[in-house]
């Protein structure tokens, strides 16, 4: 289905994400943002084919949540262009906005409401019909149905991030971004959190992630990404990786010959 | 794969969704309906000390305080409506839902609307205690919500400006007040003309009117400037 095809379909019913189209979940072409001059990505050029999950991995101010909040159309590109589903994310931010759910490292709920007021209030946002059922589920999902009329703001950071999780799938977006997902979560979240990774892969719907932890950001993806100041200094199978060799990258270091080859083919 | 309401009708519902939210946050927070409550009566009893009362006086410097009041205590209000939303970062999450922001502003500028009008509900009678002026009346409504509206729409959409600046306690109010000049000499006159009435004064009400059509016209258009990167 054509991009041109998926806009003219919107306006009767807008996608989810069992109709999402086969086309490429993401696609960067020389990808430039700066604040204030400062460049924060340097001309990214990358392609996530539908269904994958990728892993994005970089020290801290490697661009990671920059990149995420570019792709969720919070951050404008300062040049060059990202797509998502076949969308641009300024031209047509709005549709784009129909298809991706974004979970920040941040939980960042409104805390004078309940948890079910909160996933209810985006259910609206989202136009759900069936708001009220996709809350009660999602809650009884992520292990806070004892707590769904209790007041946000009484609530752990833990509690807190996996009502945030919630939230980011309440549309059951065609592409998930995850920035640090993993942050403040217990062992029970984290394995809720691999499920729904996991579960989104079975039904080739896409979800990017960043995160620290790089062993199971590595057992997670099928494609990892590693960013370093701004620029791709990976991009290929998760596989081909391991934690020696993601902190090399760290460290400006190059890869082993045959994983540099691997990274050389899996760059767009 | 969830039914979705789409065009119009998911504008409206998102519309009547954002009203909601920060109507019930407010409500069980209740501290802007407190800051400004408060605010709004303090300002109204010491105007009452502070300004020449007498009898002649009454009906034309009642006015001008009473707007005073409900201005100062309005923009309490509206300053903290937008920036705990950005402080504590839901500002974001609402902005990545497919809601057009010209509903945002809107839903922003009524329950703004709603918050300011409880408040001078409950200071409009002991105005007319303190100053012993008829004011307690059907007509003075229409000025009410026209002026009140007015400052919401300013409000509103200056709050989000200066809310992501370092200085916004000295900016928002540096950059609302110029702009609602207008709003302060409309709904003074119209105040006054419904104490004393004028044969042949300006129509008051409908400069506000036209002001409100005007600025909030302009203001959820460019809406998304002010809060989008």
């Amino acid at each position: 289905m054509s991009a041109q095809m998926l806009r003219a379909a919107r306006p009767v019913d807008p996608p989810a994400a069992a109709d999402a189209p086969p086309m490429d979940a993401i696609r960067l072409e020389r990808l430039v943002k700066a604040f204030d001059a400062r460049p924060i990505l340097r001309g990214l050029s990358y392609t996530l084919p539908a269904g994958r999950t990728l892993v994005i991995f970089g020290p801290n101010g490697a661009g990671k949540t920059t990149l995420l909040r570019t792709l969720a159309t919070l951050a404008r590109p300062t040049s060059g262009s990202a797509l998502v589903a076949g969308l641009d994310v300024i031209a047509d931010a709005h549709e784009v906005r129909r298809l991706v759910g974004y979970v920040g490292h941040q939980p960042h709920p409104y805390e004078e409401l309940t948890a079910r007021e909160n996933l209810l209030f985006f259910a609206r946002m989202y136009g759900l019909r069936d708001g009220a059922e996709r809350a009660a589920s999602l809650l009884e999902r992520v292990g806070l149905r004892a707590r769904a009329n209790d007041r946000v703001r009484a609530f752990s950071r833990g509690q807190a991030q996996r009502l945030a999780l919630a939230r980011g799938i309440i549309h059951d977006p065609a592409v998930l971004l995850l920035d640090e997902p993993d942050t403040g979560l217990d062992q029970e979240a984290l394995a809720l959190l691999e499920r729904l990774v996991a579960e989104r892969r079975e039904r080739a719907l896409a979800t990017v992630l960043t995160t620290h932890n790089l062993e199971r950001g590595l057992r997670l993806a099928d494609d990892a990404l590693t960013l370093v100041r701004g620029r791709i200094a990976y991009a290929g199978a998760a596989a081909t990786l391991d934690v020696a060799a993601v902190e090399r990258l760290y460290a400006g270091k190059p890869l082993a010959e045959q994983a540099t080859r691997q990274a050389a083919g899996g760059a767009a | 794969m969830s039914m979705r309401t789409t065009g119009a009708r998911l504008a409206w519902d998102q519309f009547w969704a954002i009203i909601w939210k920060d109507l019930r946050s407010e409500l069980r927070t209740r501290q802007a309906w407190m800051s400004m409550g408060l605010f709004a009566l303090l300002a109204l009893v010491v105007f009452n000390f502070a300004f020449d009362l007498r009898v002649e006086n009454l009906a034309t410097v009642g006015p001008g305080a009473l707007w005073i009041a409900f201005i100062f205590a309005s923009i309490l209000g509206l300053a903290r409506n937008i920036t705990v939303e950005q402080d504590r970062g839901p500002m974001d999450r609402l902005l990545i839902a497919p809601v057009d922001r010209s509903v945002v502003y809107l839903a922003k500028v009524i329950g703004n609307v709603i918050v300011i009008s409880v408040i001078e509900a409950v200071a409009l009678p002991v105005f007319a205690i303190l100053y012993n002026l008829p004011i307690v009346q059907p007509a003075i409504a229409p000025i009410l919500l026209l002026g009140t509206l007015g400052v919401a729409a300013v409000g509103t959409q200056f709050a989000a400006l200066a809310a992501n600046t370092r200085a916004r306690e000295l900016l928002t109010p540096l950059l609302i007040f110029p702009l609602i000049v207008p709003v302060v000499i409309g709904a003074v006159r119209a105040t006054e003309a419904l104490l004393t009435p004028i044969h042949g004064d300006a129509p008051w009400l409908g400069l506000l009117a036209a002001f409100d059509v005007i600025f909030l016209s302009v203001s959820a258009i460019t809406f998304q400037f002010v809060v989008e990167e």
